[in-house]
């Protein structure tokens, strides 16, 4: 049972900031990963919707490529279900278990735990959006490609605000508390945001009132148009990430 | 000279109307071990949270390795080793991925298969925190406190919930921990824990410092408490207790016990008078207070 002399002598240091983060990132998605269960309700939701607004004639859709409009919706409320709702409902948890306050009294910095935080949720839309993607292009939907990286960019924005908000209301309410708010703005964002049909038509401010409905708009304007995405929603995504992390950091609570 | 382990000085925390701690000064040297003993509620977490920067006291400092708790506390983190009360770990992570999760974040950290071992803990290395018991729960996180060789550990109520083996299994390691020259500040309720670990122990009450002293300085200011005297039976001891400001009683025929705050001089007045008294005493027996005497009387005279 006996450890020789000097095995405890101090010999203190923090390792490399770059592999701190990396053991760290790989702990979010190992931890993801053992509760799979989660990962695939959180997809079954967008996955309904996929199916059941794309393939009958439930909701009303503008225009008539009712895949065409559903896909990119369902495609921007999968970012929201995972950076928002389930990171808000995790980061609850582990402020109520005491794990954020035990990460605070390590070497991981607070930036680095939001960047680990952000960096998996980030794997994890994208391997969520390429099934989604795919289960779409099965079903008949077909996207025009010559738009990509600006997709792709309306997306990294989505997350980052996203993630902002959730670290946000993880920080100010307590966990039962964000469980119950994560869901219903979930819940009303579902009806509301332009999934499944319209959003509320108001015109630009809808843009920056409603992040899901411009996200989802853009994906449309790009991946299905083709078009470029509108500068409206640039700026009212970009406002949002940043207003949504500021406050996330400054308001940020280990315990 | 190098500054101390830990320098707190007059420190004060609030919680709204309640002062939770209300001036307390303390130190820990390089290399010594600290207990901080006291009930539930005396104030032990509240400014154990100002030392690891988690709490910016109210009124006075702390100074923990020369440096600010709360301003460098980036700084500070991979020098320090933490230990929290309960919990802390994510449920769902085994105990070897939490203990390597922790390791990668330092620069030398200590073989985690040998830390396991060390705490018995090497068979539930695929366990998840959730399914570990109490015990077994508080001696991984000890690991974890452990695992970047700090040059300061801050441990709270680090025995709570354990059995006993495990308990004798955390003091032994505590032990290496001073050998090694680890400074530690512990809290604890239990007054063995204190007396054995501790080069220096602050019994605190209600926010505030009751005593503080060295274990055998502690007991030795309250002295002998108790005489224990054989000699014939009967003898008309109400004129001892009458000179000497003692209680002294014969329970058993010939056994007198004689109980009272009893220094060098009275000890030597008490057999004075039995020899006067022309009695042969055949065995003599003292009782010096225990921690748990001094802590008692001190803690029931706050309460009051």
């Amino acid at each position: 049972m006996s450890t020789d002399a000097g095995t405890f002598t101090p010999a203190p240091g923090r390792a490399p900031m770059r592999a701190i983060l990396r053991s760290q990132i790989r702990m979010e998605l190992l931890l993801t990963a053992r509760r799979g269960e989660a990962v695939v309700l959180a997809m079954g939701v967008p996955l309904l919707v996929l199916l059941g607004a794309g393939l009958t004639r439930a909701t009303n859709v503008p225009g008539d490529d009712r895949l065409g409009f559903v896909v990119p919706g369902v495609l921007a409320l999968t970012v929201m279900s995972t950076a928002f709702t389930g990171q808000a409902i995790t980061t609850g948890y582990e402020r109520g278990y005491g794990v954020l306050k035990r990460l605070g009294a390590s070497p991981l910095t607070r930036p680095g735990l939001l960047f680990s935080k952000t960096a998996a949720i980030l794997c994890l839309v994208a391997v969520q959006v390429l099934v989604l993607a795919l289960v779409g292009v099965a079903v008949g939907w077909r996207p025009e490609l010559s738009e990509l990286l600006p997709a792709i960019g309306v997306t990294v924005l989505a997350t980052a605000a996203y993630c902002g908000l959730a670290l946000l209301i993880a920080s100010v309410l307590r966990p039962e508390t964000t469980t119950a708010a994560a869901t219903l703005i979930y819940v009303l964002m579902l009806a509301a945001g332009g999934i499944m049909f319209a959003a509320p038509d108001l015109g630009t401010a809808g843009h920056f009132l409603l992040p899901l409905a411009a996200h989802a708009e853009a994906l449309r304007d790009t991946l299905t148009n083709g078009a470029a995405v509108p500068a409206s929603i640039w700026l009212s995504l970009t406002l949002w990430a940043a207003v949504a992390l500021t406050a996330a950091a400054r308001k940020f609570r280990w315990e | 000279m190098r500054e101390a382990a830990v320098e707190v000085r007059d420190v004060v925390v609030r919680y709204g109307d309640v002062v939770a701690v209300d001036g307390v000064s303390l130190t820990v040297p390089r290399g010594g071990i600290l207990a901080l003993l006291g009930n539930n509620g005396a104030g032990k977490t509240s400014l154990l949270q100002v030392c690891e920067g988690f709490r910016r006291p109210d009124a006075g400092s702390a100074r923990v390795l020369g440096r600010d708790p709360v301003a460098d506390h980036d700084d500070l983190m991979p020098r320090l080793g933490i230990m929290l009360q309960s919990g802390g770990v994510y449920p769902w992570a085994t105990a070897g991925d939490i203990l390597r999760l922790f390791a990668s974040f330092a620069a030398r950290p200590l073989d985690t298969d040998m830390l396991l071992d060390r705490l018995g803990l090497r068979k539930f290395a695929k366990t998840t925190f959730r399914r570990l018991s109490g015990g077994e729960q508080q001696r991984l996180s000890l690991a974890v406190a452990l695992v970047g060789r700090p040059e300061l550990v801050f441990l709270d109520e680090p025995t709570a919930g354990m059995d006993v083996g495990a308990r004798q299994t955390t003091w032994e390691l505590v032990e290496s921990l001073r050998a090694d020259g680890v400074s530690v500040l512990l809290t604890t309720h239990l007054l063995d824990e204190a007396e054995s670990l501790a080069d220096h122990v602050v019994i605190m009450d209600n926010g505030v410092v009751a005593a503080t002293g060295t274990p055998a300085e502690l007991t030795a200011a309250a002295g002998i408490d108790l005489l224990q005297v054989r000699a014939e039976p009967a003898l008309p001891v109400a004129g001892l207790a009458a000179r000497l400001d003692v209680k002294v009683t014969e329970d058993t025929p010939g056994e007198y016990a004689i109980a009272g705050s009893l220094d060098t001089e009275a000890i030597a007045a008490v057999l004075g008078w039995f020899a006067a008294a022309g009695a042969q005493v055949t065995a003599v027996n003292t009782r010096r207070r225990t921690l748990e005497d001094v802590y008692l009387a001190l803690t029931a005279g706050a309460a009051r």
